[in-house]
C-alpha cells in the first residue's frame, strides 16, 4: 500500500483551484492516466457534467485526444505523472508540426523525496524532455499557485497555439511514502 | 511468417467506396498508404491526413467524436498503425462514442518501408480485439459482397465500430495530400467551424 505524504496529501485547495480554471478556460474534455497526486482535480472534472473525463490508457493516447478534440471544436486538459511524458514524446512532434494547442498539467515524481529510485530518472528530466519537444515549462513549487499558473498557462496555449505544462512540484502533491517502509541504516 | 498469397481487394476502391456520399462526415487518415487513399479518393477540407505520430489516428478519432456527437467521424488508418495503438481499443471502447468507426486497411504489411510482415500477416485478429474490447460493431472484409455490408456499417451503424478490409500489398502510385500540418489543421477547424 501506499499514499502521499504532507500537508497537502490529496491537493484539496490547489485542485479546487484548477477545477475553477478548467471551467474559466471552457475546457470540456479532461484526459489522464492517474496520478495519487491528481486524485482530487479527476474526482472534480469527473463530477463536472461540462467536463467529459478520459481515462487513458497510457499517456499518448492523451496528446492525440486533445489534437482530436481541438479540431471538433473544444479546449482540452492532459493529466499525468512525470512518468508519463517519456510516453508523449513523438505524438508531440504532431503537436509541433502542427501548431495544435496543448495544455498539460504534470504531477512530478523523483523530484522531491522520493523513495521509488526508478522514479528519479524520468523525473530529473522531464522538464527538459518536453522543452526539447517543444513544451513550454511552468514548474510549480507552491500550492497556492498552482492555480494562477494553469490559468495563465490555459491563456498563452489557446491565445498562441503553443504546448505547455505545468510542472507542479512534490513539494506541493507530496511525497509518495510505502506504508510499512523503514528507515534502515 | 509472412503469408504468401495476397488479398483481392484494392484499397483506392475500397476507400472511394466506404467514402462515397460521405455526407458530413470527418474522416482522419493515418500515415503512409490510407492518407494516400484518402486523398485519391477526392481531397476535402474535412480530412485530417497523418504524416507522423503513428498509433494515434484512433485516439484524435476519438477526441474528434467526443467534440462533434453529432458528426459521423471515420478514423481510416493501417493495420502498422492500429498495431501501435492497440491501447486506444480499450480507451475508445470505455468512452463507447456511438459516432466513431475505425476503417483498417489490412494488408498485413508495413508498406512504406519495404513490406514487412505485421502481426496481421500471422494472424492476429484486430476486429476480434476490438470485440473482445467491447466494440458495438466488428467485421472483417474479404470481398467485394463483404465490403458492401460493411460499407453500411461505416455509415450508419452505432458505433464504436470496428472494420477490417483485407486489401492487396500491391504497390500503387503515390497520391500525396497536403503535407503542412498546421494547414491541415487550421482547413479543417475552418470548414467544420467557421
Amino acid at each position: 500500500m501506499a499514499k502521499r505524504a504532507g500537508a497537502n496529501g490529496s491537493g484539496a485547495a490547489w485542485a479546487v483551484a484548477v477545477h475553477r480554471v478548467f471551467r474559466e478556460s471552457a475546457i470540456r474534455q479532461v484526459g489522464y492516466v492517474p496520478d495519487a497526486g491528481l486524485s482530487r482535480l479527476i474526482t472534480l472534472c469527473e463530477t463536472d457534467s461540462e467536463i467529459r473525463d478520459v481515462v487513458l490508457a497510457t499517456e499518448e493516447e492523451g496528446v492525440a485526444l486533445m489534437a482530436g478534440a481541438w479540431l471538433g471544436g473544444q479546449r482540452g486538459a492532459l493529466l499525468m505523472q512525470s512518468s508519463g511524458i517519456g510516453n508523449c514524446i513523438n505524438v508531440l512532434s504532431m503537436v509541433s508540426a502542427c501548431a495544435f494547442p496543448l495544455m498539460m498539467l504534470v504531477t512530478m515524481r523523483g523530484e522531491w523525496g522520493e523513495t521509488n529510485p526508478w522514479q528519479v530518472p524520468m523525473g530529473q528530466s522531464a522538464a527538459r524532455h518536453l522543452e526539447l519537444a517543444g513544451v513550454i515549462v511552468y514548474p510549480v513549487i507552491r500550492a497556492e499557485e498552482v492555480g494562477e499558473t494553469v490559468a495563465q498557462a490555459a491563456q498563452l496555449v489557446f491565445s498562441s497555439s503553443r504546448a505547455a505544462a505545468v510542472l507542479i512540484s512534490q513539494r506541493v502533491i507530496g511525497a509518495k511514502v510505502f506504508v510499512g517502509d523503514e528507515v534502515k541504516d | 511468417m509472412a503469408g504468401v498469397r495476397d488479398n483481392a481487394l484494392d484499397r483506392r476502391d475500397v476507400v472511394k467506396t466506404l467514402l462515397a456520399n460521405r455526407d458530413r462526415a470527418l474522416v482522419v487518415a493515418g500515415l503512409g498508404a490510407p492518407a494516400w487513399d484518402c486523398a485519391a479518393a477526392g481531397d476535402h477540407p474535412l480530412n485530417f491526413y497523418l504524416w507522423g505520430a503513428m498509433g494515434s489516428a484512433a485516439m484524435i478519432g476519438l477526441g474528434l467524436a467526443l467534440a462533434q456527437p453529432e458528426r459521423r467521424v471515420i478514423v481510416i488508418t493501417g493495420d502498422g498503425e492500429m498495431l501501435m495503438g492497440l491501447s486506444s481499443l480499450a480507451t475508445v471502447a470505455v468512452q463507447a462514442p456511438r459516432n466513431l468507426v475505425l476503417v483498417v486497411l489490412d494488408n498485413e504489411r508495413y508498406g512504406e518501408t519495404g513490406m514487412q510482415a505485421t502481426h496481421t500477416a500471422s494472424g492476429i485478429d484486430l476486429a476480434g480485439m476490438a470485440q473482445a474490447a467491447g466494440f458495438a460493431r466488428v467485421c472483417t472484409v474479404r470481398d467485394a459482397a463483404q465490403l458492401s455490408v460493411a460499407a453500411a456499417l461505416v455509415r450508419e451503424a452505432p458505433g464504436p465500430v470496428m472494420a477490417v478490409i483485407k486489401v492487396s500489398a500491391a504497390a500503387l502510385p503515390l497520391v500525396l495530400p497536403e503535407r503542412d500540418g498546421a494547414l491541415l489543421k487550421n482547413r479543417f477547424h475552418n470548414a467544420l467551424l467557421g
